[in-house]
């Protein structure tokens, strides 16, 4: 009975629901060392990891949004820009063909006025040429009728009165026979 | 011989200290592990982490943001650091049982437990009361706001004792229970399967079942001993939430 009991004992062995200082006292140690080693060395770096991580994610963000608002503005300047340009240079064009027709128009003007006065020079001129050309065969007829007549007629016609009434006569005639 | 509870006892490794029996050696092993691995993950702190980073940082970041953040809430830093250790302390210790030659949990000792247990205790009601006051974090306990006065004569004894007695008790035992016994049923097919090995023909064939089955307990056995950690880093997450909470 008393050897029963004791085998019973010993193959149960001892209670596992006791805990045994020494142990308690090691989980206590070597939790507080490696709470101490994660908390200095492991905690810090992992946070810092992640803030920084954050920081370049976000920073990217942000600093994309920048430029895309930038480029936005520039493209609004030059769009503007471009714009003026093609009003100024619309109106350039407009100035430029006024201003030519106008050109266009004196120079017509001039040279219309050129003509005519040369024209009208050219007409005054042959008038005047024919005028005297008229006057002088005018008299070269008179002399060359009289010299005929006188050599027709025999007669010494020297006497200028006479001479000039009978000119005047034979102008008279011709200018009648017209 | 069947197993039992004295395969749990460790001799001496050398001398006769009771600091140096295996268990002892082994919760030290887990500490150098631990505080290597996540030293050396930890030390770059890269923005893109290489793959021990990584694996570092999943461990940590599943603590932080799982157990911490979303259980204690905006507060949560400050406790992150103790969660943290408390899960790979655990688990670290726990997954030595399935580690080849290693092969025990140090945890099936209870007396681990117990100490962690102590630590997590002392957490808890310490930020209760830094942030109560012991008056009013008793009250609180003993006196739930807004019920019929005659219900306290039940209501005030078990919150005291829930409090006081039952939540380190289950903390400490839950993790002690499982790892002891997980640890004793790998024992039966290991030990059984060797045993059968001694025997006739036909038994040193279903040897070989017994062993394949030790073989698939381990790996369900990893589960539950990576569940435990969890579960331990859990309870006092929300311990720490309640503490902090405004009514209980």
């Amino acid at each position: 009975m008393v050897n029963r009991v004791m085998f019973l004992a010993a193959d149960a062995g001892p209670s596992p629901i006791l805990p045994k200082p020494a142990e308690i006292i090691v989980g206590l140690v070597a939790f507080s060392i490696l709470f101490v080693l994660l908390r200095t060395k492991a905690v810090p770096k992992f946070e810092q990891a992640y803030k920084e991580r954050t920081d370049a994610i976000q920073g990217g963000l942000e600093r994309a949004e920048i430029a895309q608002r930038d480029a936005a503005a520039a493209l609004q300047m030059y769009n503007t820009q471009l714009a003026d340009a093609r009003g100024e240079a619309a109106k350039l064009r407009e100035e430029a063909r006024a201003e030519g027709s106008v050109i266009l128009e004196q120079m017509r003007t001039t040279a219309q006025e050129e003509a005519t006065r040369i024209t009208t020079a050219a007409r005054a001129s042959i008038e005047a040429e024919r005028q005297q050309a008229f006057n002088s065969l005018l008299n070269e007829v008179g002399t060359i009728a009289t010299q005929l007549a006188s050599k027709i007629v025999g007669e010494a016609l020297d006497d200028q009165v006479r001479q000039s009434r009978v000119v005047d006569r034979f102008l008279e005639d011709i200018e009648k026979a017209k | 011989m069947p197993p039992s509870s004295a395969d749990f006892i460790f001799q001496p490794i050398f001398g006769n200290s009771i600091f140096l029996t295996k268990p002892v050696l082994l919760v030290f092993l887990s500490v150098i592990v631990a505080g290597t691995f996540f030293t050396l993950s930890a030390r770059k702190a890269a923005i893109v982490p290489s793959k021990l980073q990584f694996a570092g940082e999943s461990i940590y970041t599943f603590v932080r943001n799982g157990l911490g953040k979303d259980v204690i809430g905006p507060e949560f830093m400050r406790f992150v650091p103790f969660l943290f250790t408390l899960f790979v302390f655990i688990l670290t210790n726990n997954v030595f049982g399935v580690v080849p030659f290693l092969q025990f949990p140090s945890m099936s000792h209870i007396g681990f437990p117990v100490g962690i247990t102590i630590f997590s205790y002392i957490v808890y009601h310490y930020v209760a009361i830094k942030k109560h006051g012991l008056k009013k974090y008793l009250t609180d306990i003993c006196f739930m706001p807004g019920i019929p006065k005659p219900v306290y004569l039940i209501l005030t004894p078990v919150e005291l004792l829930t409090y006081l007695v039952t939540r380190p008790l289950t903390l400490a035992m839950r993790l002690f229970a499982n790892m002891f016994a997980g640890h004793l049923l790998l024992l039966v097919f290991t030990l059984g399967g060797e045993y059968l090995l001694t025997s006739g023909l036909i038994m040193k064939v279903l040897s070989l079942f017994s062993f394949s089955f030790a073989v698939g307990l381990s790996f369900f056995e990893l589960g539950i001993q990576c569940l435990q950690a969890y579960i331990f880093t859990l309870l006092t997450a929300l311990y720490i939430a309640g503490a902090l909470a405004d009514e209980h």
